[in-house]
């Protein structure tokens, strides 16, 4: 077979970095390539060379036996590249159909826009790839897995030849993951080539055809996903053996650290919806107690709700080292010894503009001040302490922590609340977008915390990761709890069994 | 790489360099700029944007805007002067308050105080905008101060009172030895106190440092209820240079104080600028204003510059950060 895309020794730094280091491989028309590499391995900086992102490498791009010169990412979609990212770029305040044929809407003759014809164009290729919505809805009403679909509907109006996504699961529940492989296998049988980029194993197994390594920008190898083992694609990763998930021996003490009773929160304006409905549970010291459930099962809001944060009509009880505790604003979480993760570093758990040192500190200001005064010597020598402590990888404590790693981010948010030396850790999704080497570092360090008499509790949607962290897994569906699992008796069929809706 | 470094550190003195060509070509240009006497005057001038620069400069690192200050600086100025000039006749309890200038002073403080903090409530408490607050609060304030004023200017103000705006201490205007005390004093706040790093955190984002245990709306409030201070000293000091409360003052002084915080560097979207940017952008300004005049150049030209040389100092900032990302 031809490849329709072709990309020769492709080289490109930033201040004097090598992102990429002559770098060839070749994409082939009605096939999944998954692309594989921990974060910086240079993979978004490939994919911003093919869709036209970067105009200045070295190398070359062959699409469709034509050298490419893009200069904008409009250019490269108008010649049948689009690139679908992790974060969605449909504008939620227009239609479907406004979307999709957006800065090339079709003109009646007045020159105003001809919906009914635009409408009908995009209602065509919704039911291309199985989308049965209305091409007159608001993009803002859909879900994230269909507005996800709109993307790929704008992507075929371009007559895409490749389309690239970017781990575009990360924010799908199961169902909704097997109806984007069913799309994925359509595109596929049209002749689209799929560049796809991952970091989950089962999803490699399921669609790739091939998979392409990259590793500190170079190329590891490309090979035909037929035949390949876990174990190998993990090498071409990380470039090192890892072995089959983290293992680690429970450290439960009998002390209880945190005891919830009843927590049930009503979806405001509605009286016979819960956000959560009669949680209980408890924690002792050392335990690590896994949170499972689908998008919308109500764990974020549980941990939330937990730490003080939108606690309007919430009843029930939380008893932390053995006393009421009453929290009504996140202050009051802290002050009981509690700290949080949250599920999005970026738009959560940090100031991105701010120093890495002032990150850290931001939790533990009282004690690092007199008088309202900060002892710059007292915050930095906390910050220094903590990136050793934690191996955070940063030039110093003064630098900027949007220019840090995914991986090492985390760690700052981690460190920001083990400063306050917590008695309960809540984790909300604390592996999400970090790569597998910084996986296992998290893991260690929440081990090593359990150790010390922490008691943690870690949502998660990853299963294998829960299965090999959590001492229970506490699972919930619609805002209930449904299921309670020890280690010992925990497998992802019952878990998942107990995490679907009984209707 | 050396020439692009050299670029990066002069963008980092934008304002300074600007500052200096300015100087330079209005003492070729004129006779009249580079003297004592005209010196004083633009420091001066500058004084009053200053001091309500610098309450916009810590409302603007919040990611918020006050309209209003010039209104409030209006209010409080006739407060003062009020309170000085005829006193407070509580007509029911047959009592008659009279106010000595340092007890005016503390009444136009107060006045300065309330308003900014309702405009601090109405962005916390009731989750309006800061730009529709504060606006509304420019059309209150302003109604207030017809009210109180009548409408007419409050004249005769005294000799301790002038002294506020006229007079000199060791050989330096009074109103520029009260701008320098509050430059000190918020630039000591911005970069050494917690609650100088939680105005950052805030505006850097809001939601992560509310999760940090931080109480976001206690630092809202504050930044506007300083606003509203420091609006009432530029009140007081106005009131007391032209010995007269205008029921005008303080108009499009709003406009004046942002230019000085975008000039110094200060973004627009939160957490990042400087006190000390901000006092370099209200120089360009005042400078920029009196080099005009010096030059003769029509009022109406003045303003036109005045917006080309706001429009040129965004560019020039983006610019940089675009080279530094």
């Amino acid at each position: 077979m031809k490849p329709i895309l072709k990309i020769r020794n492709i080289s490109k730094s930033f201040h004097g970095i090598k992102a990429l280091d002559d770098v060839s491989m070749d994409i082939y028309p009605g096939q999944v390539s998954v692309l594989v590499g921990e974060n910086g391995a240079g993979k978004s900086t490939l994919m911003k060379i093919i869709s036209g992102v970067y105009t200045q490498y070295q190398g070359h791009v062959i699409y469709k036996d034509k050298a490419i010169d893009f200069n904008s990412p409009k250019d490269a979609q108008e010649n049948g590249i689009s690139i679908i990212h992790q974060e969605l770029n449909t504008i939620e305040g227009l239609t479907i159909a406004e979307n999709v044929f957006l800065g090339r809407e079709f003109r009646n003759k007045f020159n105003f826009i001809h919906y009914r014809k635009m409408n009908q164009a995009t209602r065509n290729y919704l039911s291309k790839i199985g989308l049965d919505v209305a091409p007159a809805n608001k993009v803002g009403d859909l879900k994230v897995s269909e507005q996800q679909v709109v993307e790929i509907a704008k992507a075929l109006s371009f007559d895409a030849g490749i389309i690239i996504m970017d781990e575009p699961t990360s924010s799908l529940t199961g169902s909704e993951k097997d109806a984007l492989f069913k799309i994925i296998a359509d595109l596929k049988s049209r002749g689209v080539a799929i560049i796809y980029i991952t970091h989950k194993m089962d999803e490699i197994k399921h669609i790739a055809d091939q998979v392409i390594g990259l590793r500190d920008g170079k190329m590891v190898g490309q090979l035909p996903a037929k035949g390949l083992t876990k174990d190998q694609i993990i090498r071409m990763m990380v470039g090192r053996d890892l072995t089959d998930g983290f293992k680690r021996s429970s450290c439960i003490q009998d002390t209880e650290i945190m005891s919830v009773h009843g927590i049930t929160q009503s979806i405001p304006g509605e009286k016979q919806r819960y956000k959560m409905q009669d949680v209980s549970f408890s924690l002792n010291k050392g335990e690590v107690l896994g949170v499972f459930g689908l998008i919308g099962a109500g764990r974020t809001e549980l941990l939330e709700a937990l730490f003080g944060v939108n606690t309007a009509d919430l009843k029930g009880s939380i008893n932390v080292n053995g006393k009421p505790a009453k929290i009504k604003h996140v202050k009051d979480a802290m002050n009981a010894g509690m700290g949080l993760v949250p599920e999005d570093r970026k738009l959560q758990g940090l100031i991105l503009e701010m120093q890495v040192m002032e990150n850290m500190s931001i939790t533990s200001l009282k004690n690092l001040s007199s008088v309202g005064f900060i002892h710059k010597k007292k915050e930095k020598s906390l910050a220094a302490e903590y990136i050793h402590k934690l191996s955070i990888k940063t030039p110093s404590a003064f630098f900027t922590t949007q220019k840090l790693s995914g991986g090492n981010q985390q760690k700052v948010v981690l460190a920001k609340w083990l400063e306050i030396n917590p008695g309960v850790l809540l984790l909300d999704e604390p592996t999400r977008g970090i790569d597998v080497g910084a996986k296992f570092e998290i893991y260690k360090l929440i081990d090593d915390l359990a150790k010390q008499g922490m008691g943690i509790m870690m949502v998660s949607s990853e299963l294998p990761e829960l299965l090999s962290v959590a001492d229970r897994i506490m699972v919930m569906c619609e805002g209930a709890v449904t299921a309670m699992f020890n280690k010992q008796e925990a497998t992802e069929e019952i878990i998942i069994n107990a995490a679907l809706p009984k209707k | 790489m050396e020439k692009n470094d050299l670029l990066k550190n002069l963008g980092k003195f934008q304002s300074l360099i600007a500052l200096a060509l300015m100087v330079i070509l209005l003492t070729s240009m004129t006779d009249r700029f580079l003297t004592t006497d005209n010196m004083w005057n633009v420091l001066r001038q500058i004084s009053v944007n200053l001091c309500i620069s610098v309450g916009m400069t810590l409302v603007i690192l919040t990611a918020g805007i006050d309209l209003s200050v010039g209104s409030i600086l209006a209010f409080s100025g006739a407060v003062a002067a009020g309170l000085l000039k005829n006193g407070v006749a509580l007509q029911n309890a047959n009592t008659f308050i009279g106010f000595t200038a340092f007890g005016a002073i503390v009444g136009a403080l107060l006045a300065g105080y309330t308003l900014g903090w309702f405009n601090g409530l109405m962005v916390t408490r009731f989750k309006v905008p800061a730009f529709v607050a504060t606006l509304a609060m420019l059309t209150i304030a302003r109604g207030f101060t017809m009210l109180w004023t009548g409408g007419f200017p409050i004249t005769g103000l005294g000799e301790t009172f002038a002294f506020i705006g006229t007079g000199w201490f060791l050989g330096v205007p009074m109103p520029v030895w009260i701008t320098i005390i509050i430059v000190f004093a918020a630039h000591i706040l911005t970069t050494k106190t917690v609650i100088g790093r939680h105005i950052y955190a805030v505006g850097g984002n809001e939601t992560a440092t509310m999760l940090s245990g931080v109480n976001v709306k206690r630092v809202k409030i504050f930044v506007y209820t300083i606003a509203g201070v420091l609006a009432a000293v530029g009140g007081i000091l106005t009131t007391s240079r032209l010995d007269s409360a205008q029921p005008n003052a303080g108009l499009t002084f709003e406009l004046d104080a942002i230019a000085a915080v975008v000039i110094g560097g200060t973004s627009l979207s939160g957490g990042k600028g400087s006190i000390m940017g901000t006092v370099q952008g209200a120089l360009v300004i005042g400078i920029l204003n009196n080099g005009l005049v010096l030059l003769n150049v029509s009022p109406f030209w003045q303003q036109v510059v005045k917006g080309l040389v706001i429009l040129l100092a965004v560019i020039l900032d983006k610019l940089n950060t675009q080279k530094t990302d």
